[in-house]
């Protein structure tokens, strides 16, 4: 347990940084040009929603806060479904929803932040360079259990899952129509940068990762390499394009066409100001 | 202490209650998001984990104590027990790290997957090792010298002095050294989490992946929600049972043989 709170409290103090550098950033802004708009806008902003996507959001509403001192964001988890009541309801000003909009949604205004991708991982020296749907299917399901059956040398598959509850699990299940008590796996992890290390010191592992990670890493010499999915190549702009098939949109929505603070903050977080945050968080900031 | 208590129970009553306390034992496994909450699969890595290591670090521990005060040079000594104290000190992710990148691929050259029950128990033995080892010697050092010194006189080996006189001396403060140990190697969670491969099945070999209950919260618990929330509660509750039963057994079995 203590292990556990010190790598809470270490994100924690990573939040409080970027906290202050955003703060100190914004002091001059808010002094100059901007202190008009600054005057204007006040009150609070409950918004509440996918678990995904808090994180992103309450920092992204630090940001804002920082802009504009007279201003509240109160950002609450509970998952998309929580997202689209609250929303509809008028319990918070606007909801947080994980995934593509639903017919049935349609009477609420959406908007996209950012996208979440992720994509399988292998270990560079593993010969298989893709694998088919039904592969990977079979491979997470036990009924492969053997890389020769797919091209690969004649070596056990070690097959990593990722924990329950984690959002990348919830996207790879969704795509390849699994359900988690049906997955065969000989690791279960956390982190994605476990993810990656696990694979990296495995030859014979396969895993899945947020893209933003596993192309971060591969890029910086870990020795892994992504997946295609259905021949589109997995990287952060193929996912940015919205053509990765393993992805989704990471949406805010609102009751109706937002006015004033909730118009004010969607805008920001739609802007370029908010990339780095996205990217910090492992997601992709949507391509222009 | 007694407020942990209560705010274990407190977070852990929803889940008691909506899913009831037999179905803790008897689901078919640990999915909480359909609905299935099992712990007893990660009851047995716990123990076994726990067990294995403390079966290893004890007689290694003791006997590092025995050599540093019996055998070993003074200098040597000194030496070796500041070394000791360092390991004593490095945190669990270092041992957690150093176990992933270097003894996993090592066990899964021998035996694929490679995360696995003895990776863990490796680990835990390494970092609860200092513990028994600081004790021992600590315990070991307060044997009164005119014991040793009477064997001495008698004409006693080295060894014999020690099987003989010393260790009946210092049994108690070893046995307390033991219940620490053990105590750590129960507590333990970011290196097991590192090193075991977190797969909820019962082990049937030393080569299988487990999931400890402490790994258990750690990993879930940051995205855990209603229900689930509350059944993480339950793990922390039952851990601090095994504790709480740990301890009470060590006070039963001291009062009885040690100093009875």
């Amino acid at each position: 347990m203590n292990q556990c709170s010190l790598s809470f409290m270490l994100k924690k103090y990573a939040a409080l940084v970027v906290l202050s550098t955003a703060v100190l950033m914004c002091i001059p802004v808010s002094a100059g040009a901007q202190k008009p708009a600054a005057d204007q806008l006040t009150g609070k902003l409950v918004i509440t929603g996918a678990s995904t996507l808090a994180p992103l959001i309450a920092e992204i509403g630090k940001r804002f806060e920082g802009l504009y001192p007279a201003v509240r964001i109160d950002v609450q988890s509970g998952g998309s479904s929580r997202g689209v009541a609250d929303a509809r309801q008028g319990l918070a000003d606007i909801g947080m929803v994980s995934r593509a909009m639903k017919e049935d949604e349609q009477d609420l205004s959406a908007f996209p932040v950012a996208r979440d991708g992720v994509c399988p991982i292998l270990h560079q020296e593993n010969p298989v360079q893709a694998l088919t749907d039904e592969q990977v299917v079979a491979i997470y399901t036990g009924k492969i259990t053997n890389w020769k059956a797919v091209g690969g040398t004649d070596a056990p598959i070690t097959v990593v899952n990722k924990a329950e509850g984690r959002s990348t699990l919830e996207v790879f299940l969704h795509y390849f129509k699994l359900k988690n008590v049906d997955i065969k796996a000989q690791v279960v992890i956390g982190e994605n940068e476990q993810g990656v290390k696990t694979v990296a010191g495995n030859r014979n592992a396969i895993g899945y990762v947020s893209i933003g990670t596993a192309e971060y890493d591969a890029a910086h010499g870990v020795p892994i390499k992504l997946l295609p999915i259905g021949g589109v190549a997995a990287s952060t702009e193929s996912v940015g394009k919205g053509i990765f098939p393993l992805s989704r949109p990471l949406h805010i929505v609102t009751r109706t066409p937002p006015v004033g603070l909730a118009k004010a903050f969607i805008e920001y977080a739609q802007s370029k100001a908010v990339h780095d945050l996205i990217r910090q968080q492992y997601f992709v900031p949507l391509a222009d | 202490m007694l407020l942990i208590v209560v705010f274990l129970v407190m977070e852990a009553l929803p889940a008691l209650r909506h899913v009831g306390v037999a179905r803790f034992f008897t689901d078919p496994s640990w999915h909480p998001a359909e609905g299935f909450y099992n712990l007893t699969p990660m009851l047995w890595g716990t123990l076994f984990a726990m067990v294995g290591s403390v079966l290893i670090a004890t007689p290694l521990g003791i006997l590092s104590a025995v050599f540093c005060r019996f055998y070993a040079p003074p200098a040597v000594a000194q030496l070796y027990r500041k070394l000791i104290e360092l390991l004593a000190g490095i945190p669990s992710v270092v041992y957690g790290f150093w176990g992933l990148v270097v003894l996993v691929p090592l066990i899964g050259a021998i035996h694929p997957p490679g995360p696995s029950l003895l990776t863990g128990i490796i680990i835990v033995a390494i970092m609860i090792l200092p513990t028994i080892a600081l004790m021992a010697d600590a315990s070991l050092t307060n044997v009164p010298q005119q014991y040793v010194r009477g064997a001495a006189a008698l004409g006693l080996s080295r060894w014999a002095t020690i099987r003989g006189v010393v260790f009946p001396a210092a049994k108690s403060g070893l046995f307390t050294g033991v219940i620490l140990e053990t105590g750590r190697a129960i507590g333990e969670t970011m290196a097991i989490l590192m090193v075991c491969g977190n797969v909820v099945q019962t082990p049937h070999s030393l080569f299988d992946p487990i999931r400890t209950l402490t790994a258990n919260i750690a990993l879930e618990m940051a995205y855990a929600l209603g229900d689930h929330r509350a059944a993480l509660f339950v793990s922390g509750l039952v851990l601090m049972g095994m504790i709480a039963a740990l301890v009470a057994a060590a006070d039963w079995i001291s009062h009885g043989r040690i100093y009875g």
